[in-house]
């Protein structure tokens, strides 16, 4: 049985924006769904009354006190910046609102 | 047909904390931009956030005022989508233990007292800003990341109100407990509080849901409500031509104030939301939840009936003290100095808020503390100045930070209530108005309240009212 279809590989890349060509799609299917086919193992295991783990650490409540701390400059922020002006980030035309 | 609203309300606010949701930058607003970012909130590689604590007591008594069921554990998830604001792809949010579910607000409209239903309240941080450059033909968008981390708080109401008024009274009860209990400054002017409004119009009597329009881009209360009535005549409108309304997200134009389809392509919500690995899971001991209970202020809706009930206000005057916690506390400290609750509360809503209005500052910013406006009021009820003189000299207090009797003194305002003293300028009036006093004389008492007025204007306002009346009557032989 196929469990991913090339329909959802095209979906899962354009949630990703990937662009794939059909030759890749072809390929990524068979993959992920080899991938995916491994978790039949793990669903295999009867796990009635036990609570999904929320973390794999046994570590609760780790806090940071409300307390400012320097930021960086803005030269190194806009550093690693494809496109910039002398205070922001560039991008293309964003239309719609925020 | 009859229709109804159904509408529903999401609101975000920024919390008041001085740092961000998981890294130490400040969280000011109108700083220059990206001068309040750090490696955690541009969303580096590498990096790993850690929860501010006062973060999630604030969202706490959030829950507790709005009456949700707390989670004993809650964590955080990652909502995962593509946007130039959001610097990691994904913004950290919750999603499957929210902090709190199954609260509600009650709310009053028209003297009548509605619950409505609250789904969750949950954590999270807020984007970065898109700035459109105001030349015209620049073909980019900047990027601003300091609002990027703030601190979020989510509250998802159920879509139990009926009507703009109804929605309207929502947002400013939640607001005003927002503000009471320090949790956000609610500000929407800086965006510290916004709204997205889920709605839909239904058959009256009807059980099913119409398809739901969510409406973004909302910048104020009235644009919540003006975007409430124009979704309701637009809906009604499809289906009485026997149209079906899309589900759809629509921006609100505020200039043209009109909703208007998404421009982007719509894309399908899929947003993978899976736990935030690089938090752990958070539980709120009975402990910690009674902390938080005792750090929390009188709600909004209690102090309004203490208000009614106590101090015998008008509704609407303790409705309108009691929004802003900081007026409400001004208040109350005033009637604390022995000044008769009604009396005070006129002087608040009257002339300190037209002080606050025109000076557009915070009560905290003046310098009349509440015994000086209670010494102030005192001088009026005593009849040592009248109403008209108290009022300028308030404004002096204000300018001045001088107290009320030594601008009395100062300026010779006390008022003139020694009859001797008064019937002269009384006469004088008389004297020069023959008309006025013949009409008195012939019954219009109207001709009264002119007199009186020329007699204040004469004495810049330091007679006593009633005793000029009483000389007025007298020698004009009434
Ligand atoms: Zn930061």
């Amino acid at each position: 049985m196929t469990r991913i279809t090339t329909d959802t590989v095209e979906q899962v890349a354009d949630l990703s924006k990937l662009i794939l060509s059909d030759e890749e799609l072809a390929g990524f299917q068979e993959q992920l769904d080899k991938i995916i086919g491994y978790f039949e193992v793990l669903n295999s295991l009867d796990t009635t009354g036990v609570e999904p783990l929320a973390h794999p650490l046994d570590l609760r409540n780790v806090f940071r006190q409300d307390t400012v701390e320097d930021s960086a400059p803005r030269e190194d922020a806009l550093a690693n910046a494809p496109d910039k002006t002398d205070e922001a980030y560039k991008v293309p035309v964003v239309i719609e609102s925020s | 047909m009859q229709y109804e609203t159904v509408i529903g309300l999401e609101t975000h606010a920024q919390f008041h904390t001085r740092s961000k949701m998981f890294c130490g930058c400040k969280t000011d607003f109108g700083a220059p931009p990206n001068t309040q970012t750090c490696p955690v909130c541009q969303g580096l590689p590498g990096t790993l956030p850690v929860v501010n604590r006062t973060a999630v007591e604030l969202g706490l008594r959030a829950a507790l005022a709005l009456r949700c069921h707390i989670a004993p554990v809650t964590q955080f998830d990652r909502k995962n989508y593509f946007y130039p604001d959001l610097p990691k792809n994904y913004q950290v949010s919750q999603n499957y233990h929210n902090l709190g579910v199954d609260g509600r607000l009650e709310i009053e409209v028209d003297g009548q007292t509605r619950k409505v239903g609250i789904w969750n309240v949950h954590l999270e941080e807020d984007a970065g800003k898109l700035e459109h450059p105001e030349d015209t033909g620049a073909n980019y968008t900047a990027i601003d990341l300091n609002r990027a981390g703030t601190p979020l708080l989510e509250i998802v109401s159920a879509p139990d109100m009926r009507s703009a008024d109804e929605a309207n009274a929502y947002m400013n009860e939640l607001a005003a407990i927002l503000r009471h209990l320090g949790i956000s400054d609610c500000k929407m002017q800086e965006g510290s509080l916004r709204f997205e409004a889920g709605i839909s119009v239904r058959a009256v009597g009807g059980e099913e849901f119409g398809n739901r329009v969510e409406v973004k881009n909302l910048n104020s209360m009235s644009a919540v409500v003006k975007a409430i009535e124009h979704e309701r005549h637009r809906q009604v409108a499809v289906l009485e031509s026997g149209g079906t309304v899309p589900s759809q997200t629509m921006l609100w134009d505020v200039q043209r104030e009109v909703t208007e389809p998404m421009r982007s392509k719509e894309e399908a919500k899929d947003y993978r939301y899976f736990p935030e690995p690089d938090l752990v899971p958070i539980e709120i001991s009975p402990e910690w939840l009674d902390q938080v209970r005792e750090q929390m202020s009188e709600l909004p809706a209690v102090r309004r009936k203490r208000f009614i009930a106590e101090l015998d206000l008008p509704p609407y005057d303790a409705g309108v003290i009691v929004e802003q916690k900081p007026i409400a506390d001004y208040f109350e400290q005033t009637v604390e100095q022995g000044v008769e609750p009604k009396t005070a509360a006129n002087w608040m809503m009257g002339e300190v808020m037209r002080v606050l209005n025109e000076r557009q500052c915070e009560i905290d910013d003046l310098p009349v503390s509440p015994p000086m406006l209670a010494e102030l009021i005192g001088l009026v009820t005593d009849d040592r100045i009248s109403n008209s003189v108290g009022k300028t000299v308030f404004s002096e207090m204000c300018s001045s930070g001088k107290k009320a009797g030594e601008i009395v003194e100062e300026k010779g305002l006390a008022q003139i209530s020694d009859s001797g003293e008064l019937e002269a300028v009384v006469k004088q009036v008389l004297a020069d108005h023959p008309d006025a006093v013949a009409d008195l004389e012939s019954g219009k008492q109207q001709a009264k309240g002119f007199l009186i007025g020329q007699i204040m204007r004469a004495t810049r306002g330091k007679a006593n009212p009633k005793l000029a009346g009483e000389l007025i009557d007298r020698l004009t032989g009434d």
